[in-house]
């Protein structure tokens, strides 16, 4: 009853194939954004702002990134981590290297390099294709980890093996080191993941994300149209790796304030990929709400016990949170494996004839 | 059925001589290791016309189409393209010399909606970069546009508006081929090779793509290889007809004489030994 597009007629093609081409859609996206630039700025707490939207945020950035690599040009992968640690370690060398410069506009080029390591790494992808390839990523994390562990000038030959983000300001506002206040670190990461995930939307509906989503799905009538698959192939593990660079920079600059090299191992790869996975692949809202489920959701659960009373150790609630969210996992991929992004369109499609069946 | 009888009523002995070739294949051979799936065949395409290939099941002819689009490169021969001989290239290549192709089971894009398929076929017409299409600003906005505008011709060609929107996987096999088809006329190529395109459909299907291919010819003067069953469909449509059977050629020329000619009759009826 409210969201239905009848009557909204489109004229031209480029009204056609805009982003959002239905008014409903384009209504929400700005209360989203209205709650996520000026709501949750003027009511949230520190905590609220530092332990969920910021995580959320990055991670759901480091979501899109992959997706764009798996989700929408189909090679599995499996070094997420490994590239967003490339984007931290770059980061901080070029911050070390020239201090002067604008951290955002640093953050934004340490992409650049976990790009080029992203590229590399996806040479292998020409010949080998899901599983093997998944396996080839592998060896991409376990050596990335291995260089942050055992080449000291990446951290600045730092005593504890870890990298400590400095203070950096930006006019006159202190954005990241341990002294940054969470709004100013907030809008940072808001803005830029806006930013990449709008740009990124735009590629999708262009020739260049139909070139990724042909080679996903029909990679030898890709072939016959004409698309060079090693060209698309890495220039799709490019701009994953840089995304995911770009977030694993923001990770610790604007989020963590420090990093070891087990902040990027193996398992915040994974966790990664089960974000993508669950929030739908091919999809950059899929990414955002695989992300909220990923993050948002255990922090949540952990507040249950306290909040209806009951008293509980909060190791038992940490093995409580686990169990719920791995069933949840469970239950949600019977339900849709599609993930929430196709859940969220059955959603819609149901909302548009409501209140009938069909 | 008019477009059907005027085409078997073309001038067929004049046809080689009126016009020049546009694909010529010489002694070509291929084989995977011990097989041999074509064995020294030499036949020419000529620009304007439609040329069926057939033959019994597993007589090379999709082996053929493969030569042609550069899946596979015969160990002996020359293909000759355009009046230059062609060296050992790779699919895009040949694609992006004009050849394009449907395939025998359909190869779409499952994920993508009919609109994008076709769009697809649009690629190599494209050159705007990444991060022009990035920000989907001036040219490569205006780039989408103007292929959307000739993608929504052909559409209107195939008669397929309904299912613009509609994701391929979802749509019935007969229009899974058509949207094929329309993706390979979205390449808006020198060369069409069809392989198989009435396969598994109805008499109205079977009808209607007929048309399509007809008017196509017509229309575009898009050249045309046709691989198919149908006998009745290869003797209506095709200009010249090429024969193959165990990956030898058995008979070349119009439709008329290769019905009638022994070798052939034996090919598809076996012969008593």
């Amino acid at each position: 009853m409210f969201y239905r597009e009848a009557g909204q007629f489109k004229t031209s093609y480029e009204a056609d194939q805009s982003l959002f081409p239905i008014r409903q859609d384009r209504i929400g996206l700005a209360v989203i954004l209205l709650v996520a630039f000026i709501v949750i700025p003027l009511t949230a707490n520190d905590f609220f702002l530092t332990s969920i939207m910021i995580p959320f945020l990055v991670f759901s950035l480091a979501a899109i990134g992959l997706n764009v690599l798996t989700g929408f040009a189909g090679q599995l992968s499996l070094g997420s981590g490994a590239f967003m640690g490339v984007g931290a370690y770059a980061a901080y060398k070029l911050t070390s290297i020239f201090p002067d410069v604008n951290v955002i506009f640093l953050v934004l080029v340490s992409g650049v390099f976990s790009a080029g390591v992203g590229a590399i790494f996806g040479l292998p992808s020409l010949r080998i294709k899901g599983l093997y390839l998944a396996v080839t990523t592998l060896a991409a994390q376990f050596f990335l980890e291995w260089c942050f562990i055992r080449i000291p000038w990446l951290y600045n030959y730092n005593a504890s093996g870890a990298i400590e983000i400095p203070k950096r300001e930006m006019f006159g506002v202190t954005i990241s080191g341990a002294e940054a206040t969470p709004i100013a670190r907030y809008f940072v990461v808001l803005v830029i993941t806006v930013l990449i995930a709008g740009l990124i939307a735009n590629v999708m509906r262009g020739r260049i994300g139909r070139s990724w989503m042909m080679i996903r799905d029909m990679d030898i009538a890709a072939e016959l149209m004409g698309i060079r698959p090693l060209q698309t192939k890495l220039l799709a593990f490019a701009v994953s790796s840089y995304i995911c660079g770009v977030a694993g920079a923001m990770m610790v600059f604007f989020w963590l304030n420090a990093a070891e090299p087990s902040s990027y191992s193996i398992t915040l790869s994974f966790q990664i990929l089960f974000m993508v996975i669950l929030g739908g692949l091919g999809s950059i809202a899929g990414s955002f709400m695989g992300a909220a489920f990923i993050w948002i959701l255990p922090v949540f659960l952990k507040f249950v016990p306290g909040a209806i009373g009951i008293e509980i150790g909060a190791e038992t609630v940490e093995h409580l949170t686990f169990m719920i969210v791995g069933a949840l996992i469970i239950f949600f991929l019977i339900v849709e494996p599609h993930g929430f992004a196709r859940l969220w369109q059955i959603g819609k499609q149901k909302l548009r004839v409501w209140p009938f069946p069909y | 059925m008019n477009a059907i009888i005027s085409n078997n009523e073309l001038p067929q002995d004049d046809f080689a001589v009126e016009r020049e070739d546009l694909l010529r294949v010489d002694n070509v051979s291929l084989s995977f290791g011990g097989v041999k799936a074509i064995t020294n065949i030499s036949f020419d395409i000529k620009k304007g016309e439609i040329r069926a290939i057939i033959g019994p099941n597993g007589a090379g002819k999709t082996s053929m189409l493969n030569v042609i689009n550069g899946f596979y490169h015969p160990q002996e021969g020359t293909i000759t393209w355009q009046g230059k001989v062609r060296r050992k290239m790779k699919p895009y290549e040949a694609a992006s010399q004009g050849i394009a192709r449907t395939f025998q089971n359909v190869a779409l894009f499952k994920g993508m909606t009919t609109l994008d398929n076709i769009m697809s076929g649009r690629s190599l017409k494209m050159r705007k970069n990444f991060f022009l299409q990035m920000a989907w600003i001036g040219p490569a906005r205006t780039e989408e546009i103007e292929h959307r505008k000739k993608v929504e011709e052909i559409i209107d060609f195939l008669e397929i508006e309904a299912i613009r929107k509609t994701p391929v996987g979802r749509l019935p096999y007969g229009l899974q081929k058509r949207v094929e088809l329309g993706r390979a006329l979205a390449m808006e190529p020198d060369l069409l090779l069809l392989d198989e395109p009435m396969a598994g459909m109805n008499l109205e299907e079977k009808e209607d793509m007929s048309r399509f291919i007809l008017d196509v010819n017509q229309e575009f003067g898009t050249t045309i290889a046709l691989i198919e069953h149908d006998m009745g469909v290869v003797m209506d449509l095709s200009d010249r007809v090429v024969v193959l059977d165990y990956g030898k050629k058995i008979a070349d020329g119009a439709p008329g004489d290769v019905q009638a000619s022994q070798a052939v009759i034996d090919a598809y009826l076996g012969v008593s030994h």
